[in-house]
């Protein structure tokens, strides 16, 4: 079966390549058909290769052709299979298939059914030839792939300008990492003479001792890809905007797989982000302050997708958080269960916009629980998930990155000392995690109804948000196989207190939101509506004002410098070659004006001239 | 004497096609189009009887015998002037684009209503012509010819097919390419007058001029006059101020073989003679010169951002991608100058592609105004689809021939100067920008209701499908042109590195 494994991205491509080559001709039924079945057979196969290679355990590589060779350039389309590429594949088409088989419903009345699960097929495969690849060129073109098909994505319902937007400053924001990444690629290539990841990996550990320069620029250079494409600080403000596209898109791509690639870079890259301690403590940072801050953002947002999408965010922080402390293996856990759980959370999202006359404001909804029981027990389990309520899986994956980060003991700079606040700040985003979470719980499913929904899902929309429910309560008891990969940590020995606290604050920050969205018993509004919280709540609100940031310092001063020059100011240089001409021209050629009186003068007057000149000379 | 056919063909083809307007006005496009075919495969069918072996030989730079094809006839055997045509991997794979894309011209403008039908083809076919011409001589009088001949037919399809602005416009793409031509012109001469007192014969062959010692201030000056010629053409910042009016008034056809053709002629002259022949004064210079390529990266990427006629900004993104060659010529290794030919290969389709969409949205809305469009996807998905893919291909998406390009020259300048490579790759950036900009002002947004227009039809879908597939056969398995292409840069390092010892040793 290992030998099969280029078919695994190779499916949902040729289902693509299909379904736009025929261009919506074909039949509703054969594209859904087509779409989700492709991914589902890759799953299939992924399932049959894990099988394979738990007993194999050995990584696999398979060359099909050289790309291109220049000189001692020579990437080739190769994949590299071991435990991590496995966990990877099997979330990518096990969680796509659900979210596929999803969509066949979601979008059963939009006109464009077919370009939708082209651009579906055509993400998963280049999602699918990122983690599979061996070198890091490949990596790179499934990496711009999956950018690509997000935007397009995005951008789906294209009538509407605002999509447009959102679209572009999707891809346009993430280019920005892709560069940064580019450049390492360029830097490492130069230095170490290869692209392919492990003797790479090998040639950097022979080459460089901990500390030096160059690793460090060149972890340096790729964590910038990775923060553009997992919305990270500074390059997270495209995400929110990016939930104009189909709530399906949202969670396959927003939430469960390309947002995560960020985080997949830096594990297949870890032994060079050990050559520089100091970059991986600023992965940690990243993480810590991106995580705080999409949670405060979260708490204050209305529109049921942006909640979730600033969660994404935060969660992915922490999984950032656990890559900077050395929780290799902590880190791709709370990747694979926050798969689940936000995968569950943007079907059950989509599910409730579905059905209430696509409808985004939560304050609109209320009392859904026992109207749409489906979509309010998917929610409810992913939210006690996502908020890391204990046994479910969540709290699993979050409680070993708080805990990793407790213990971090490095070795120099701030590395000796900061693990206790890396933890406490991940608290407090659990806590904010746990309010956030609840309060979208509260306010969409309990107290009055405010639209009735004028449908219910189908089986199509519960079977996957059913499977997902289970996946994301047992997702915690899976043991993934990653200790071959990763540099083994030691085992958690913290005290007791430290576990309980871990522990026991989401299940405070529940409370809280009981109280104050349930209940309303906590007397907030003393202070939301004051003229702080006023301010504070607008300022959250609006992400922190990133966006009018990089609008006063990017945006406007490229479009106004680029409006200034549209009519090619340098050509007034060559207009000017132009008039200097006509006007030379113009005076020579009042010296030929026809007048005999004029012509008589000038002889003269050159005859005197040549008369003296002959004189002076002789 | 295959090369001269080639010629010859083309040249003839274009008299009777000219000719053949008496029987009817659609005449002239069929045997245009018969014509350039017939040339393909004569050139294929050569190519499919010579041992793949001799493609990877490397020819000699002294030694013409030893290049794929050479033809020579003497012309003015007292100054040492000669017809003298050669063929390597290079002039091939240029030749085959050459040919490809000159199909994909005529049949680009299959539909439009040009009056003069006969003289509109025959004046495709002899600009095809003169650039075949020019990716072949080797001798430089002859070259400085053919570089002229591509001029002439080329002014006229702009000056009489053109639109609203065809005169001012034609006028300034003649005066610019003109008067870089003069500079070039009087370089060769000195050139010549140099070799003739180094060694007492006159002679315009480039295997004879290689090797002539030129002291280093001349050389400077000599080598500024070839730069300027080929700059202008390329077009490199800040020459390029002729293209986009070019671009913008010639008919579909024009633009197609301005963009997709004419320009890589700058881009092989600064291969094929600005460094090798000398060397030195190339290397002193490539800072600048590569300076001016982030300048045209940036300043094109920008300006195409603005435009709001279409065309225009194709044309701009003419200017960004062609610093990219700039910047790959300068830095001269095996990886930037591979970029730096791919890139004129697949900017060759790509933009030829985006010409034709805009020649057809021209024909169809009878503006290039993007204010005035939009949502056409609605009512195009076809030809939305097909901007889409090259939109895609101009940012530099992998998978298609431009990334390839690009990707290979910033690795290979990374080697030579970092934080340039740095600045240059600001232009991945900013291509986003205006290719993303393009789509969302013709093709998203809301649709016009009264608006009916026709898609794409089953002629034009052919053309644009031969395009996709070159492009994505060049972004998935480039290895036959970088393999075609290699045995000419290594035959060009050793001219440099020679020529550089002699200098050095005088």
């Amino acid at each position: 079966m290992l030998q099969n494994i280029w078919l695994i991205p190779l499916l949902p491509f040729v289902s693509s390549v299909l379904l736009i080559l025929t261009a919506g001709r074909l039949p509703r039924r054969l594209i859904a058909i087509m779409g989700a079945g492709s991914v589902g057979l890759s799953a299939l196969i992924v399932l049959a290769v894990g099988m394979q290679f738990m007993e194999l355990q050995t990584p696999y590589s398979l060359t099909l052709w050289v790309w291109m060779q220049v000189g001692n350039f020579a990437p080739g389309f190769s994949f590299y299979i071991d435990q991590l590429t496995v966990v990877m594949l099997s979330v990518i088409t096990g969680v796509g298939f659900l979210i596929h088989l999803y969509s066949t419903e979601f979008m059963q009345d939009d006109s464009d059914y077919s370009r939708y699960f082209a651009y579906m097929n055509m993400f998963v495969a280049a999602m699918l030839i990122l983690v599979m690849a061996d070198n890091l060129l490949l990596l790179y073109l499934g990496w711009e792939g999956v950018g690509v098909c997000s935007y397009l994505l995005v951008g789906f319902w294209y009538k509407d300008p605002v999509n447009g937007a959102a679209s572009r400053k999707a891809f346009v924001v993430t280019r920005v990492g892709d560069t940064a990444m580019a450049l390492g690629l360029f830097l490492l290539f130069t230095e170490l003479g290869t692209l392919q990841i492990q003797p790479m990996l090998e040639a950097a550990n022979s080459r460089w001792v901990t500390g030096d320069t160059i690793p460090a620029i060149a972890a340096l250079l790729l964590l910038g890809g990775a923060v553009g494409k997992s919305a990270q600080l500074p390059l997270h403000t495209w995400l929110p905007d990016a939930m104009a596209g189909p709530t399906p898109v949202s969670a396959l791509i927003h939430a469960a797989t390309m947002v995560t690639a960020g985080v997949y870079l830096i594990a297949r890259t870890h032994g060079l982000f050990l050559l520089a301690p100091d970059v991986l403590m600023l992965v940690a940072l990243v993480g810590l302050f991106t995580l705080l801050l999409a949670a405060f953002t979260a708490l204050n947002q209305t529109d049921i997708k942006r909640i979730l999408a600033y969660s994404t965010i935060s969660q992915i922080g922490y999984m950032f958080l656990a890559l900077g402390v050395g929780a290799w293996s902590a880190g791709i856990f709370h990747l694979m269960t926050h798969a689940f759980f936000k995968a569950l959370l943007f079907l059950g999202a989509g599910a409730v916009v579905h059905c209430l006359h696509h409808e985004q404001n939560i304050f609109k909804m209320g009392g859904l629980r026992s109207k749409l029981p489906i979509v309010f027990w998917s929610f409810l389990i992913g939210s006690a998930a996502l908020a890391a309520l204990p046994f479910t899986s969540g709290f699993f994956s979050k409680d070993q990155i708080l805990l990793s980060a407790f213990e971090l003991h490095g070795t120099t700079g701030i590395s000796l000392w900061i693990g206790p606040w890396l933890w406490a700040g991940g608290l407090v985003g659990a806590i904010l995690t746990a309010i956030y979470s609840f309060r979208l719980v509260f306010i969409v499913f309990y107290g009055e109804a405010k639209t009735e929904p004028d449908r219910q899902p189908g089986w199509r929309m519960a079977a996957p948000l059913s499977l997902l429910c289970i996946l994301s309560l047992i997702g915690g008891y899976f043991v993934l196989p990653l200790a071959s990969v990763f540099p083994t940590v030691a085992q958690h020995q913290v005290s007791h207190l430290v576990e309980g606290i871990s522990i026991s604050i989401p299940l405070i920050g529940v409370l809280i939101a009981w109280l104050v969205y349930y209940k309303h018993s906590l007397p907030v509004e003393g202070f939301t509506e004051s003229s702080l919280g006023k301010a504070l709540r607008n300022f959250w609100y609006s992400g922190w004002a990133m966006d009018k940031l990089y609008d006063t310092i990017i945006v406007k001063p490229y479009t106004g410098t680029a409006n200034a020059m549209r009519g090619e100011w340098l050509d007034r240089i060559y207009h000017g070659i132009v008039s200097l001409c006509q006007g030379s021209h113009a005076l020579l050629s009042r010296t030929q004006g026809g007048k005999m009186r004029w012509y008589a003068t000038s002889m003269v007057f050159g005859l005197i001239i040549l008369v003296t000149l002959l004189g002076w000379v002789s | 004497m295959l090369l001269l056919n080639l010629i010859l063909i083309l040249l003839v083809g274009g008299a009777i096609a000219w000719w053949s307007e008496r029987l009817g006005t659609h005449w002239p496009r069929l045997v245009a189009v018969f014509v350039v075919l017939v040339d393909l495969l004569y050139l294929l069918n050569y190519l499919a009887g010579i041992p793949i072996e001799q493609l990877s030989v490397v020819p000699a730079a002294s030694d013409p015998s030893s290049w794929l094809l050479a033809y020579q006839l003497d012309w003015i055997p007292r100054f040492g002037i000669s017809f003298h045509l050669a063929m390597d991997g290079l002039s091939l794979v240029l030749v085959l684009l050459t040919l490809v894309l000159g199909v994909i011209s005529i049949i680009s403008s299959w539909n439009e209503k040009n009056d003069r039908q006969g003289f509109f083809q025959a004046n495709i076919l002899w600009t095809l012509a003169g650039v075949i011409g020019v990716f072949l001589a080797m001798d430089l009088f002859l070259f400085f010819l053919f570089w002229e001949v591509m001029l002439v037919p080329m002014y006229l399809l702009i000056a009489i097919w053109g639109h609203e602005g065809k005169a001012y416009a034609s006028m300034k793409f003649f005066i610019f390419t003109q008067f870089s031509g003069l500079l070039m012109l009087l370089a060769i001469l000195a050139l010549a007058i140099l070799h003739h007192s180094a060694t007492g014969v006159y002679s315009f062959s480039y295997f004879d001029l290689l090797s002539t010692p030129v002291e280093n201030g001349m050389a400077h000056w000599l080598m500024l006059g070839f730069f300027i010629a080929f700059v202008v053409k390329l077009p490199g910042f800040p020459f390029h101020t002729w293209l986009p009016d070019a671009h913008t008034q010639a008919p579909t056809a024009g633009s197609v073989i301005l963009a997709g053709i004419l320009l890589k002629t700058g881009a092989y002259g600064l291969i094929r003679f600005t460094v090798p022949l000398f060397p030195e004064a190339a290397l002193d210079f490539a800072p600048i010169a590569m300076f001016l390529g982030i300048a045209g990266v940036i300043y094109g990427a920008v300006l195409a951002f603005s435009q709001t006629d279409f065309k225009r900004l194709v044309a701009y993104s003419s200017v960004s991608h062609m610093g990219f060659v700039l910047l790959g010529v300068f830095a001269w290794n095996s990886l930037a100058l591979q970029g730096a030919v791919m890139q004129m290969v697949a900017h060759g389709f790509s933009t030829a592609a985006l010409f034709m969409i805009a020649g057809a949205l021209q024909q169809r809305l009878h503006t290039r105004d993007m204010r005035e469009m939009g949502g056409l996807w609605h009512h195009m998905p076809r030809m939305g689809a097909v901007a889409l893919f090259f939109a895609l291909a101009s940012l530099g998406m992998p998978g298609v021939g431009n990334f390839v390009a690009e990707f290979l020259v910033l690795l290979g300048l990374f080697a030579v100067n970092p934080w340039m490579t740095a600045a240059a790759a600001l232009g991945l950036i900013t291509a986003a920008v205006y290719s993303l900009i393009m789509m969302q002002r013709a093709f998203y947004g809301k649709p016009k209701a009264d608006l009916v227009v026709a898609d794409f039809g089953w002629l034009e879908m052919n053309a644009m499908a031969i395009m996709i597939i070159a492009l994505i056969w060049l972004g998935l398995y480039p290895q036959p042109v970088l393999d075609m292409v290699q045995p000419v840069l290594d035959s060009l390092f050793s001219v440099v590195s020679s020529n550089s010892i002699t200098v050095g040793a005088q």
